[in-house]
């Protein structure tokens, strides 16, 4: 099958690759480029586990092909942690045991993180609502809407 | 997999691409991009235009027209639509809504198509390059191998008219049970002196309560002027049998749920 170029910015480095027209973002990322941050759950859009943030937004890269991702800024966990740090969102996940097989974590992060750019100081139900696409197997989910609401009180009183 | 996407700057041509055997329209791909993940090799190429119509929301004289490649996200955060932010906010969790275009929710078979239930009771038009048709018209003769639609329009509901609820067991995301959505206008003296009711999951597609908006003319939203509205919900319905609910559940909880809509 011809293959088609497709070139985006992937936390904040160039990447250029020839891929299979058809190819999911998600696949592209994890089999071509090497991230495997966004893992692969269901491939149907319901578990969240593929979260990436496109241009600001949040999107399942499973379902979206990576030939349309031309010319956009992609970020996925792996570009959240600087130079060995821990993003405030990673360090509240492991300080409130948000994260036990840990597959949904990189999705569940990716979602807050979008809403904590947007809203610094989210409610409770704000949080349930962001993360209202991604389904977690372990927590009962208590624990991550804690974690979620500790890192954005630990980014306000940075902020102040 | 393997799924060739072609795409072309105009609709016209993307149109003609679109003719070929088992080639599909490619909207934010939450369907049928999954229906190819999950083995579906009925679709083997996929057509997409980027003309900037499809993208565009104008907002003019009381009228909408909305481009089919608008997201669920973009027509909720659109400052003049704000009158149908709960039945977009209906449709999946926040990064479904970023992807789910308003041309593909058309097309999304029962139990989704919740956005196209709120279309259906404003009784929207749906344009192609082959001209346009009444949603109702248009949702009877669905094909997705047919022509692209390009834009949705219709009259932005007078102040209070507009209604939606949705049901669904997963708070505050899951599948529809079903949904309603109403446009009631009301007399001077709180009569109803028109009335749109348009329901999903009660057939294969959003279909109109017919029955139920006859019923309610003249009648004053309370518990005894709604009895006759509610009794005939289910005239002309045959709703679906998902995991979600059965046709009798769907059934029997309709009534309960269109009295909620209408005494709130
Ligand atoms: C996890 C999950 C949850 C969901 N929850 C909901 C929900 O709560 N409510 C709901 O209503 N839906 C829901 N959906 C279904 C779906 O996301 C929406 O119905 C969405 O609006 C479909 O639009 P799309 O752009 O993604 O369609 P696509 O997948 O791109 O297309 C769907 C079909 O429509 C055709 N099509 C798309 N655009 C056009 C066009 N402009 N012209 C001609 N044909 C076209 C395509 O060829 C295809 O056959 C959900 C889906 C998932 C995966
Ligand atoms: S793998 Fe994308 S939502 Fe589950
Ligand atoms: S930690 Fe196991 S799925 Fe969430």
């Amino acid at each position: 099958m011809a293959k088609v170029p497709v070139q985006f910015t992937l936390n904040g480095s160039e990447e250029a690759e020839f891929i299979d027209s058809g190819t999911t973002l998600l696949n592209a990322l994890r089999d071509k480029i090497g991230d495997t941050s966004p893992k692969g759950g269901c491939h149907q859009g319901t578990c969240g586990a593929c979260s990436v943030i496109i241009d600001g937004e949040l999107r399942l890269s499973c379902l979206t092909l990576a030939e349309t991702c031309s010319g956009a800024a992609i970020t996925t966990l792996s570009g959240l942690s600087e130079s060995g740090v821990l993003h405030p969102l990673q360090r509240a996940f492991l300080d409130t045991f948000a994260t036990q097989c840990g597959f949904c974590t990189p999705g569940m992060i990716i979602a807050a993180k979008v809403l904590l750019d947007h809203t610094p100081n989210p409610s409770r139900d704000e949080v349930v609502e962001a993360l209202s696409g991604n389904i977690c197997r372990c927590t009962g989910y208590e624990p991550i809407i804690q974690a979620v609401l500790t890192a954005a009180r630990a980014n306000s009183q940075n902020a102040a | 997999m393997a799924l060739a996407l072609q795409t072309f700057p105009t609709v016209k041509d993307a149109n003609a691409a679109l003719k070929a055997a088992g080639t599909r329209y490619l909207g934010g791909g939450t369907l049928v991009v999954r229906a190819a993940n999950e083995g579906d090799v009925s679709v083997s190429g996929l057509v997409r235009s980027t003309e900037p119509v499809l993208s565009a929301i104008a907002v003019s004289g009381g009228m909408a027209r909305i481009g089919a490649s608008v997201t669920m996200a973009a027509i909720a955060r659109h400052p003049e639509l704000g009158a149908l932010a709960k039945a977009v906010r209906a449709v999946g969790g926040p990064a479904i809504r970023n992807m789910a275009t308003i041309g593909g929710n058309l097309f999304a078979p029962a139990p989704y198509g919740d956005f196209a239930v709120a279309l259906l009771a404003l009784d929207a038009t749906v344009s192609t390059d082959n001209g346009e048709l009444p949603i109702e018209t248009f949702l009877a003769g669905r094909n997705d191998s047919r022509a692209i639609v390009t834009s949705v329009s219709f009259t932005l509901p007078k102040a209070g008219t507009f209604r939606f609820l949705k049901v669904s067991r997963v708070k505050p995301k899951g599948v529809s049970v079903l949904s309603i959505a109403a446009v009631l206008e009301q007399a001077a003296d709180g009569t109803i002196s028109s009335a749109r009711i348009a329901l999903g999951c009660m057939a294969d597609r959003p279909m109109r309560a017919r029955a139920a908006e006859k019923a309610l003319l003249g009648k004053t939203l309370d518990r005894d002027g709604i009895a006759p509205a509610l009794a005939a919900a289910t005239e002309g319905t045959a709703p679906i049998t998902d995991p979600i609910a059965s046709a009798w559940y769907r059934a029997e909880v309709l009534p309960v749920h269109l009295g909620r809509l209408l005494l709130t």
